[in-house]
């Protein structure tokens, strides 16, 4: 059983900006942050959880200490479009892999998984090839990554932006 | 501190230089608001003004004397330096004490443990959780059999050893303790640190087993234990570093690790009662060294005044010792960069210098790598002489509290007090530590910090040099240590060997015997004691913790 604590953001409207047709309103894009594995390092997540709040996202943080299994039920379960894993113990290899092994063996691969933490650059590449679409470093600004979100998200709605 | 006359003349002194500047550079007066890296706002210029209301015997005072804003100590560090003590380990048993005797035969003068996740989360090498997490960020430990190895030729006696564990502190303890024992070195001599401190856990750090209730509990077991037995151990390490690094400011790292301290000194007396000044001379803190160097400064005297002032009028503490605040401090791991890292070793210096003018008994200073992993000897070894460096060559060691009595510092000083007083003032309101956590309040003041400095960042308010500033084009590859994936095989090899030749009844009527000390008011650390020698695993232990505790779930606040 996951306890998750989820929050939307206030200031951005769901649907697009071409208000006034039938248009039934677009489902705001969800997002899972989530912390797998053992090391309670939780700034970065909880700095990224928000900041795709504020970015008009629809959030889902599930806490530290989240075995694989556990962040890909949450996934299912609450719907997400997005998984951000996060680690910084040096387990990166084996807990985002599996991640998305376990996602795919549930038949959930549509859901794109991004990661951050304390990586080293050689590692970036084996990520990528086990299906990380993406791996942000320290000091890498919100902005880049809601906007790396924007362009690669096919059904990403939010229209209001925090830059 | 100064005549009336003095205070006019400096008001009108800096009236006119406030003019001056406004003509010569009109631009620097209107410029925006400057405040520290915590965001307190700071003036261009200080004057006996800014300080009229502190009295010098109250409030500065000497070393050695109430309220020791100076130091604990009358002699400072010409009676005795800082402890150069550099937290490590690494891999396995071997590995870590093979870089132990390395850094005391560079001259490191006190060890400091850092163990893996597994053995931090009370798990064996061999637990489905363990997995690609052994060794990385630590030594892993599970049995007594490692910590043998991890303590072979290390003389106990001579030398104090802090363990930077939480949840399974008693266990990890009660190993050191019959390690030391095995060399022939009893409980009344034996000294170190563990930090045991298990409610920053769950404001900061989240490495956390039990609810908060039954961890408590265990902490007071711990310091009854060490009150009774084993005098010259620290038996718990307040901590304010985890809470700076999950991006607090310098005044919610100190009024909650203050706030803390008053709980852990509540209960005991509550639960156990024992005296206050039996217990109180052993207890010991540990802060962070941040990058704003004044700030840090004035955190460190301003911390020594309210303990004591808590001591003496809130817990009537009678002995001088047990108004001292101790600490050991680490440089900001949150300051150093991913990018250009060797800026790092510049970043660190700075802090430790801080911490040093600060006054603090023990330091560690990091390694200019630890952005990337462990640090390589090389880099270590780099940490390590940034203290012999500051000790043996810049002076700083000569004069005690050297910028007392700078109009700056002592403002800031009070004004860091201040602050820290409202916030302890407000969770007593709320009922204390425990029911603020409950509430989720200091967890949400340093989400807010911490989301409010990464703003600051982005939008180049504040300055990170590599980051957000003066980039390089490229960045220089750095050598990295890496942690062989051999070592969870070899770990769990071990673990098996064990398993296989201890006397498993001995094991099973020791686990028994924690049980029952577990559900009933009697201290838990003669029976893990017990355990430990008999070799039960560390998770062995923490799983008694866990089936009659309980286990804490991560509220997920952000």
């Amino acid at each position: 059983m996951t306890f998750t604590v989820r929050s939307s953001g206030s200031t951005a409207t769901p649907g697009s900006s071409d208000s006034g047709t039938t248009m039934e309103p677009e489902r705001k894009l969800r997002v899972l942050v989530a912390k797998p594995g053992l090391d309670g390092h939780d700034r970065g997540a909880r700095v990224i959880a928000r900041g795709f709040r504020d970015a008009g996202y629809e959030v889902i943080y599930t806490g530290v200490h989240q075995t694989p299994e556990q962040v890909v039920s949450a996934a299912i379960q609450e719907d997400v479009d997005l998984i951000g894993l996060s680690c910084l113990s040096g387990a990166h290899l084996h807990l985002f892999s599996e991640v998305v092994r376990q996602l795919r063996a549930a038949g959930a691969d549509d859901i794109t998984v991004i990661g951050g933490g304390i990586i080293p650059e050689e590692d970036i590449p084996r990520l990528k090839e086990a299906g990380i679409k993406q791996v942000f470093l320290p000091g890498t600004p919100i902005a880049e990554i809601i906007d790396w979100t924007r362009k690669n998200m096919p059904s990403d709605s939010p229209s209001l932006s925090t830059a | 501190m100064f005549d009336e006359k003095t205070l006019a003349d400096a008001r009108q002194g800096l009236k006119e230089w406030e003019a001056e500047v406004i003509k010569i550079a009109p631009d620097l007066a209107a410029k925006k608001r400057l405040s520290t890296i915590s965001d307190l706002l700071v003036n261009p210029i200080y004057t006996p003004e800014d300080i009229r209301d502190i009295d010098f015997e109250r409030d500065i005072g000497y070393p050695g004397s109430f309220p020791f804003t100076r130091g604990c100590q009358a002699t400072g560090y010409r009676g005795r330096v800082w402890t150069f003590r550099m937290f490590s380990g690494l891999g396995t048993a071997e590995d870590t004490n093979w870089r132990w005797h390395q850094l005391l035969k560079e001259g490191e003068t006190g060890l400091s443990t850092a163990f893996d996740f597994p053995t931090l989360m009370g798990y064996d090498s061999d637990s489905p959780k363990a997995r690609a997490e052994v060794g990385k960020c630590g030594v892993a430990i599970d049995t007594l059999a490692d910590f043998e190895i991890l303590t072979k030729d290390i003389p106990l006696h001579e030398v104090t050893t802090s363990m930077t564990i939480n949840p399974p502190a008693s266990v990890l303890w009660a190993m050191y303790l019959v390690a030391a024992e095995k060399q022939g070195v009893g409980c009344d001599r034996v000294g170190g640190t563990i930090q045991n401190d298990m409610l920053k856990e769950f404001i900061a750090q989240k490495t956390f087993m039990c609810p908060p209730e039954p961890s408590i509990r265990l902490i007071s077991d711990t310091i009854e234990f060490g009150t009774k037995n084993v005098p010259r151990w620290n038996t718990i390490s307040i901590s304010g570093y985890h809470i700076r690094e999950a991006g607090a400011t310098a005044v919610q790292e100190l009024a909650f690790t203050l706030a803390d301290g008053i709980a852990y000194i509540q209960d005991v007396i509550e639960r156990k009662k024992i005296d206050v000044d039996a217990f109180a001379p052993r207890l010991s803190f540990f802060f962070d060294s941040h990058m704003d160097f004044f700030e840090e400064i004035a955190k460190f005297r301003a911390a020594r005044r309210m303990w004591a002032k808590i001591m003496r009028e809130r817990f009537q503490a009678k002995n001088p010792r047990s108004w001292w605040l101790r600490f050991h401090t680490q440089t900001a791991g949150c300051s150093l960069t991913h990018q250009q890292p060797y800026n790092n070793i510049v970043r660190t210096a700075t802090e430790a210098l801080a911490a040093v003018l600060g006054g603090t008994q023990s330091l560690h200073t990091n390694s200019f790598d630890e952005e990337y992993a462990l640090p390589t000897e090389f880099a270590a070894t780099i940490a390590l002489r940034t203290q012999q460096i500051l000790a043996e060559e810049t002076g700083v060691v000569n004069t005690i509290d050297p910028l007392a009595g700078s109009y700056f510092v002592e403002s800031l000083t009070s004004r860091i007090e201040d602050e820290a007083w409202k916030y302890i003032k407000q969770i007593d309101d709320m009922g204390g530590m425990l029911a603020a956590i409950d509430r989720g309040f200091p967890q949400r003041e340093i989400a807010n910090a911490a989301y409010r400095f990464k703003q600051q960042v982005d939008n180049q308010e504040k300055v990170v040099v590599g980051v957000n500033k003066y980039l390089a084009e490229e960045e220089t590859p750095i050598e990295i240590l890496k942690i062989d994936e051999e070592v969870e095989a070899e770990q769990v090899k071990r673990l098996k060997e064990v398993k296989r030749t201890r006397d498993s009844r001995m094991v099973s009527q020791a686990l028994c015997n924690l049980r029952d000390a577990c559900r009933s008011e009697a201290n838990v650390m003669p029976c893990v004691i017990e355990a430990v020698r008999a070799y039960a695993t560390e998770q062995e232990i923490c799983d008694i913790y866990r089936e009659v505790f309980g286990e804490y779930r991560d509220p997920g606040f952000f």
